[in-house]
């Protein structure tokens, strides 16, 4: 299987690009096509303005037909982008597609250098050392695995929800796991949407009830991913399900147990309404959650403390839903794919202490605002301020943790649009005056401009400016009792200090607190703020450089609701497209052992993360399962005789690169 | 007779680095480089492999021995290898070679390791432009020169033996 | 850890009592300090603006003469003044961030046999009484926890900007937190880090006053028995034109300014002498809320 004896001579096709000017107007192709037609086994050296176009590739094809060409190299971008273009167009030369080697001058040289004559130096190196290593490439065969057709979405917000539907539509499995009680996510907690102000519950409760209802869709709420093993197509998943302490077979959502707690009044805060109402130890996060199930907060309930509690809430459920005594359960699916819609966290107002938030108690932040103008929100939709008063002035601060490099860089873009919103609604419910104090606008979306244009027709007043701080520091005695918020109005250059009844911080999006957790749990990257990372910000968007993972909506960076229900959309089709296909192609980079070599020393056995190695006893020589090798390498590092090889990287193409980029270092001399 | 420093003040000579970074997260981050643009010393030559523990201490010392000035190698941060605990596996071959690096003469900071994630573009950039100025004060390694000095000096020391035992026997 | 301290032209003449006061809580604290020997003015905030090489230079030489001073590992140079204290971290900053500032520098420094390596860190005696002692050391020295009395806690503009090393640029907590640790009480104001007039007082009168009554009304409105400063230009306009400013804008002010180091003694039960209580215009009487730590058992 294995051909080690070179036989045929070696036959080199090497091809420049210029990728328009992206090379060209750095790296001096020409020259460096010059210099690698004097390389020895080097047949055809051309430069050529774009390889990857089809006259590109057709060159190459043809190349290998006339010249008898039996090794490619392009020297181009970055293999990471177009190697498998290539090799599919060697192959339909051909040409086993393991003859083909990249050589990167974009990313690697004319992108990141400027001085032409060292970018020029340093592609002929890089030649050099792909020409010596093709000497060594073998033909080797593409293994393909089968694809599970179930799929694993995490996270039931919009996103989350939007492609389950999604998948579930077109006749696929799907999984969806949410951590807390109920779907919804954020949008749930919205009392309108931007810029149609469609209701969010009336848009959203029918999709998050035909997820409960799907035949497809099995639902875990109040669930965690805990473990993920297996590969692209052969996941295997472990899931957490924490005890609801109600038997969710048997509870109809009828809500008796509530209102019969031994707690007449809630104690512990809402964390549907933020905190902004209480909530009993026995609760339903809101009335249209999904799944219509109660769960009991052990860290409320007193029969959890005490043991001691009278149990009404068991005496009034005719069905004996509850059960004190329900444990965690761990669950374990096999799915093919994997869709991360995990969502934003908001970002923590207290750490930009000037605008007094947790200090001056009309300070709020805008996802507590949602609540309180929400008709089923703490005050029923009245505006009532925590200090009892209804507030006649507002202002509303934009980027508040966005777009500052004390806390945040990054813009959230959604903040403009609801802060916008959230003005409309504050005018609608109270007719007091509101200040946006902006840094920009940014309505950057279908009909978002007009919506903001129909704002300033609303008579809401935008003052452009950071805010420097809100404080209760009253210069006047008309100022007593308010909140003065500080700002530049950059538009007249001075210094403005506004009385306001209320403040509302319009705080951005952040990742998730766990979100390295969850990247490390999934085996993904995230980008430097802490999103997940796409694996191509333009061409791949939902795409992680981990196969078989996509991710959608805010996980991904901050977007809005149409954002995350297309980039749900994209990442269904992903997986669809993987699941229809069946199977998917392997780079075959695996280990193996060259038998004769091998000592049976055993060090290899335990090195191996996937125990794909082990040792056959009789023979006492080390044996892998290319089934299980995912093609690290380390073995073969750690070989002490040197009978692991690594396919496409073995030894003597290492050992040739090296000697290739270093064979014409300059001799100094004295 | 100069030394290292003073010779690559009065030559054009440039240090040539090479670099061995892992597919997941060092070659990634060095493409993010590329792509943003982030211009750096144009020093490094690199080597793509799967896995940090892929690379074996030998291709490190065969870099050196073949002209390089300095070895950089790249792997994900700690805990977060593509292959669990490839990185782990670098990072303890690589202390080991570390010290007889030592042990052979070489200086420190012409090996270097780093772990880079796949968006620290701008990581790439310190770490060559850093590493490029280390090895530019180091000067060259030379060791193909070092190595063809000694064997001419092996030689003249047989000869002289070799002369010296006939002298003794003649 | 041993300090080099750099006094200052301000803490030889108005600002003495500062000095005293910090020589004095240092000495009962055990903190080990010396002078920072031929040391020369900083150059204040004027002179950056007519020439930044000069004035650089100027306040390098006091860096420069630190290191030789201390011969080796970082120096940790205090300097209690805000002017003071902004003008060399600022040059200390300049000259570690820009390497063309630093060569200029060094080759003024070089006619004078002088030369700055970059080993000086400039701190604040708040910074290091705070951070370095710690608050927990300085509660349990406390023999007079001075329990009910309210402090407004004022940073003023150059202890925390455009350098907010130890401390957040425009909500500053470090002195409130010292006052807990002395038993009194902080009063929650907004001005801390507002400017007091600076050197304006002294030129455009109308100008410093007003943002000085600013500063002394509010504090006085929200309770506060006495202001806190840690800056003598800041402590000597807040403490000298409260007569004046009630003259001129009809107010009624009257609230006593010390310097933060002069309350801790006090709490430490230092003499009024030692902590140079004498030169204040303005004696705070807080008799009545020293209570030695034995009594409040009682209490």
């Amino acid at each position: 299987m294995h051909n080690y004896e070179q036989k045929e001579a070696v036959r080199i096709g090497f091809y420049i690009c210029h990728c328009g000017h992206n090379i060209a107007s750095i790296v001096d192709v020409k020259a460096v096509a010059e210099y690698v037609k004097s390389l020895p086994g080097v047949v055809v050296s051309c430069e050529y303005k774009y390889m990857c176009s089809d006259p590109g590739q057709e060159l190459i094809q043809k190349d290998i037909h006339e010249h008898s060409l039996n090794r490619i190299i392009v020297a181009s971008c970055s293999p990471l982008l177009h190697e498998h273009t290539f090799r599919t167009a060697v192959e339909k030369g051909g040409l086993n597609p393991y003859y083909f080697q990249m050589v990167n001058i974009r990313e690697d040289v004319s992108w990141v250098h400027t001085d032409a004559k060292a970018a020029t130096e340093k592609s002929k190196d890089l030649a050099r050392a792909a020409v010596q290593r093709v000497f060594h490439h073998k033909a080797l065969e593409t293994k393909h695995v089968k694809i599970h057709p179930d799929v694993l979405i995490v996270g039931g917000g919009i996103a989350g929800i939007h492609a389950a539907l999604t998948l579930a539509n077109s006749g696929k499995k799907v999984f969806l796991v949410e951590r807390q009680p109920t779907i919804g996510g954020h949008m749930a907690m919205f009392d309108k949407t931007f810029p149609t102000l469609d209701c969010a519950a009336c848009i959203l409760t029918p999709k998050m009830s035909q997820v409960k209802n799907h035949p497809n869709i099995t639902l875990w709420t109040y669930s965690e991913v805990t473990k993920v093993d297996g590969y692209v197509g052969n996941y295997k998943i472990t899931i957490k399900r924490k005890p609801r302490y109600i038997n969710e077979e048997l509870c109809v959502g009828c809500m008796d147990c509530i209102e019969k707690c031994v707690y007449k009044e809630g104690k512990t805060p809402d964390e549907f309404n933020v905190g902004l109402s209480k909530r009993k130890p026995v609760y339903i996060p809101f009335p249209q959650a999904t799944p219509q199930i109660v769960l009991i907060d052990p860290e409320a309930c007193i029969e959890f403390k005490s043991g001691r509690c009278k149990k009404t809430c068991v005496e009034a459920c005719d069905r004996k839903a509850i059960d004190f005594n329900q444990k965690e359960e761990m669950k374990e699916i096999e799915v093919g794919t994997i869709i991360l819609a995990t969502g934003y966290h908001t970002f923590d107002a207290k750490r930009v202490p000037f605008y007094g938030y947790g200090k001056y108690p009309n300070v709020y932040t805008s996802l507590e605002v949602e609540r309180l103008v929400n008709a089923s929100g703490p005050t029923g939709g009245e505006l009532i301020l925590r200090d009892g008063r209804h507030p006649k002035t507002v202002g509303i601060i934009h980027c508040v943790g966005s777009r500052d490099k004390n806390t945040n860089r990054w813009c959230s873009r959604t903040c403009c649009m609801y802060s916008l919103k959230l003005a409309h609604l504050l005018k609608e419910h109270t007719e007091a005056e509101v200040y946006n104090f902006y840094i920009d606008i940014r309505a950057a979306g279908k009909s978002y401009e007009e919506f903001y244009d129909k704002l300033l027709d609303e008579n809401v007043h935008f003052i452009r400016g950071r805010v420097a701080e809100v404080s209760d520091w009253a210069v006047r005695s008309s100022e007593e009792g308010k909140l003065i918020i500080r700002a530049e109005d950059t538009m007249i250059g001075i210094v403005r200090r506004i009385p306001v009844d209320m403040v509302v911080l319009a705080v951005g999006m952040e990742p998730q607190s766990d979100s390295q957790d969850v990247r490390r749990l999934f085996n993904i990257s995230c980008s430097t703020e802490g999103f997940f990372l796409e694996r191509h910000p333009k061409l791949a968007p939902v795409d992680t450089f981990t196969d078989g993972i996509f991710i959608a909506g805010a996980c991904q960076g901050p977007k809005d609701i149409p954002d995350s229900v297309a980039q749900a959309g994209a990442a269904a089709a992903q997986a669809l497209t993987l699941i229809d296909t069946g199977e998917i192609e392997l780079e075959p980079n695996t280990a193996f052992v060259v038998q004769d070599d091998c000592s049976g020393c055993r060090t290899c056995l335990t090195i191996c993360p996937y125990n794909a190695i082990s040792r056959d006893e009789a023979k006492q020589k080390a044996f892998i399962n290319e089934a299980l090798c995912k093609g690290c390498g380390t073995c073969v590092a750690a070989c002490p005789s040197g009978a692991i090889k690594q396919n496409l990287f073995e030894d003597e193409m290492i050992f040739s690169e090296i000697n290739g980029l270093l064979e014409n270092t300059p001799v100094v001399c004295c | 007779m100069l030394t290292a420093g003073e010779q690559s003040k009065t030559n054009t000579w440039e240090p040539r680095i090479v670099a061995f970074f892992c597919n997941w997260c060092t070659y990634t981050a060095a493409d993010l480089a590329g792509v943003s643009r982030l211009r750096h010393a144009p020093n490094a030559r690199i080597i793509r492999v799967m896995c940090s523990g892929r690379v074996d201490p030998q291709f490190i010392l065969d870099a050196f021995s073949k002209g390089a000035d300095g070895v950089l190698l790249g792997g994900c941060h700690p805990g977060d290898c593509h292959y669990m605990e490839g990185n782990y596996k670098a990072l303890r071959r690589m202390r080991l070679l570390k010290r007889m690096l030592k042990d052979m003469g070489i200086e420190e900071h012409r090996f270097r390791l780093e772990w880079i994630s796949a968006s620290e573009g701008e990581r790439i950039k310190t770490v060559i432009n850093e590493m490029t100025e280390q090895v530019r004060t180091l000067g060259p390694l030379g060791l193909p020169k070092k190595f063809e000095e000694w064997d001419t000096e092996m030689e003249v020391l047989e000869r002289t033996v070799n002369g010296k035992e006939e002298a003794v026997h003649a | 850890m041993k300090y080099l301290s750099y006094p200052g032209c301000s803490l030889r003449s108005t600002g003495r009592a500062y000095e005293e006061s910090i020589v004095a809580v240092f000495k009962a604290l055990e903190i080990e300090y010396e002078e920072l020997k031929d040391w020369n003015c900083c150059g204040a905030t004027s002179y950056v603006s007519i020439d930044e090489t000069d004035a650089f230079a100027l306040a390098a030489r006091n860096l420069a003469l630190a290191e030789l001073q201390v011969a080796e590992g970082t120096i940790n140079l205090i300097a209690p003044c805000s002017a003071c204290y902004l003008v060399l971290s600022k040059t200390e900053r300049y000259l570690e961030d820009y390497p063309d500032v630093r060569t200029n520098v060094n080759a003024k420094l070089d006619k004078a046999g002088l030369h700055y390596n970059g080993r000086v860190e400039v701190r604040h005696p708040l910074d290091v009484l705070v951070n370095d002692y710690g608050l927990e050391k300085i509660s349990k020295r406390v023999k007079y926890p001075l329990k009910g009395l309210k402090v407004a806690s004022y940073y003023g503009c150059q202890v925390v900007r455009p350098f907010a090393k130890f401390d957040h640029s425009h909500y500053p907590v470090t002195m409130d937190k010292l006052v807990q640790a002395l038993g009194a009480e902080p009063v929650d104001w907004p001005l801390k880090t507002r400017c007091c007039g600076g050197s304006l007082t002294g030129t455009t009168q109308e100008a410093g006053l007003r943002l000085n009554r600013l500063l002394l009304k509010e504090a006085q409105k929200r309770g506060a028995d006495i202001m806190l400063t840690c800056c003598p230009l800041c402590q000597h306009n807040l403490e000298c034109y409260q007569e004046r400013i009630n003259r001129i804008y009809q107010e009624e002010i009257d609230i006593p300014v010390a310097y933060f180091t002069q309350l801790i003694g006090v709490a430490l039960g230092l003499s009024e002498k030692e902590l140079g209580m004498q030169r204040l215009f303005k004696k705070p009487s807080l008799e009545k809320f020293m209570h030695p730590k034995g009594e409040m058992a009682h209490a």
